[in-house]
């Protein structure tokens, strides 16, 4: 089936198996890798990107119901030039090892502090409780995030 | 992790919608996709046709009106969580839902779907059953509306019928300065609780409980109300001897499951504590 969706910005053009998920869609049609894969069925958040403004688990939704939607992965969020607030704030607090969990702990991350710039840290903890990560033991993830949080407050950039 | 193969339709009016469930003995019924996805890619559900009812118009609003409130099967749990007028319509309602799995989970997952999938350990189910809300289902015959505590019937199984879809959740009014509490216990934050208990109640001029409505998640083979308690309550002032004697009467009246998580006995006390707890804390606050 043709799906239709902007990804980062961009229209794009696809076609898939109905049972195809957004991930593997992502991954393997688009060839955009930043978004990983750890567990498929819901269970890791590695593969949260932000669709319409939300973040989801892009292994708990089919490529066919992104028909008419706008999706920001981990790709959108970074820009040539230079770092991030966010991955400033992630590399300062040494919020990652291996990597794996990175991408869906940054989109989650920046879905949040777009919508609510003001989380305090039971807010930050609650929501990143959907993302696994085998490293770090999470301290370092959620200081980074409350560090982010004075840049999403002066802007209102996405 | 794949699912196997399957049609996929996204049809633009309910009708088709029912038509299509009717046309195909095999086929399901796809939202949000938050409880049928994993069981896809697992294969636990091999469709033959999904029927995505994310065009479907009517479907995604939340009504209050002195009736109580209307949830569209299509509401996510995070429309309920973003409603604030919900905050003094149902304060329960958007308290446990708040709840519900996790922040990605609840941006995806709808109200029908909770319903149609039968979790026994599932929040807006145990909220349907406490509350005495009723469903709306249509299908081919038409429409029909069935009280959720007749709806479910065990663990992921309902009296829908195969060509019907739940259109939606009706909580009857709640009037302000009831007292009530969730309390759920899971061991990680956002997975299917080991149990859960919901309740409430009002009270009569002198303070003693009226109209208690107690409910349980996870401790039965689906969400139930515990009458023996709700009896117990009615009629008396809260206090601790009461506390105790109703977590004692509820551990002993649910009848709940023995998985590799927890031995029944454990779910049992754990329904007393949290119903212990419940109770004190509604005791202590108070809706506006």
């Amino acid at each position: 089936m043709q799906v239709n969706f902007k990804l980062n910005g961009t229209p794009v053009v696809v076609d898939v198996e109905p049972r195809m998920h957004l991930a593997d869609c992502l991954r393997d049609e688009l060839r955009q890798t930043g978004t990983h894969l750890g567990c498929e069925h819901g269970a890791c958040g590695a593969c949260t990107v932000i669709v319409d403004g939300a973040a989801v688990r892009a292994c708990l939704m089919l490529a066919v119901q992104a028909e008419g939607s706008s999706i920001v992965t981990v790709e959108g969020l970074s820009t040539e030039e230079a770092l991030t607030p966010l991955q400033t704030a992630f590399r300062k607090h040494h919020a990652l090892q291996c990597g794996f969990c990175t991408p869906g702990m940054l989109t989650t991350a920046h879905a949040l502090l777009t919508d609510e710039p003001d989380a305090d840290g039971d807010r930050i903890r609650a929501v990143l409780s959907g993302n696994l990560c085998r490293c770090t033991g999470y301290i370092p993830i959620i200081d980074a995030v409350l560090d982010a949080r004075a840049a999403y407050r002066k802007s209102d950039k996405r | 992790m794949k699912p196997a193969p399957f049609e996929y339709q996204a049809p633009a009016t309910l009708r088709e919608a029912v038509d299509l469930l009717a046309s195909d003995p095999e086929a399901m019924v796809i939202a949000g996709g938050q409880s049928l996805m994993p069981l896809l890619a697992l294969r636990l559900a091999t469709p033959s046709l999904l029927v995505d009812l994310r065009r479907v118009p009517g479907l995604d609003a939340i009504a209050i009106d002195d009736s109580g409130i209307r949830l569209g099967a299509r509401v996510r749990w995070r429309d309920i969580e973003d409603d604030r007028r919900l905050e003094t319509a149902h304060p329960l309602l958007r308290e446990t839902i708040a709840q519900v799995a996790h922040y990605q989970i609840r941006n995806r997952g709808t109200v029908g779907g909770s319903l149609a999938h039968a979790d026994p350990a599932a929040e807006l189910p145990g909220i349907a059953v406490t509350c005495d809300a009723e469903l709306t289902l249509v299908g081919v015959a038409g429409t029909r509306m069935v009280r959720a505590g007749d709806f479910f019937t065990g663990p992921l199984t309902t009296v829908r019928q195969h060509d019907e879809i739940i259109t939606e959740l009706h909580l009857p009014f709640w009037p302000s300065g009831r007292r009530w509490a969730f309390r759920e216990f899971a061991q990680r934050r956002g997975d299917f609780s080991l149990a859960g208990i919901a309740l409430f109640y009002g009270e009569d001029q002198e303070g003693r409980v009226a109209n208690a409505n107690v409910g349980v998640i996870g401790a039965c083979d689906r969400p139930q109300r515990l009458m023996e308690v709700e009896a117990l309550l009615n009629g008396r002032f809260i206090d601790e001897g009461l506390i105790r004697e109703a977590a004692e009467t509820s551990a002993r009246t649910v009848d709940p499951p023995e998985d590799l998580h927890a031995p029944a006995a454990y779910r049992r006390a754990l329904v007393a504590t949290l119903i212990e707890r419940g109770l004190r804390s509604a005791a202590q606050h108070r809706s506006a």
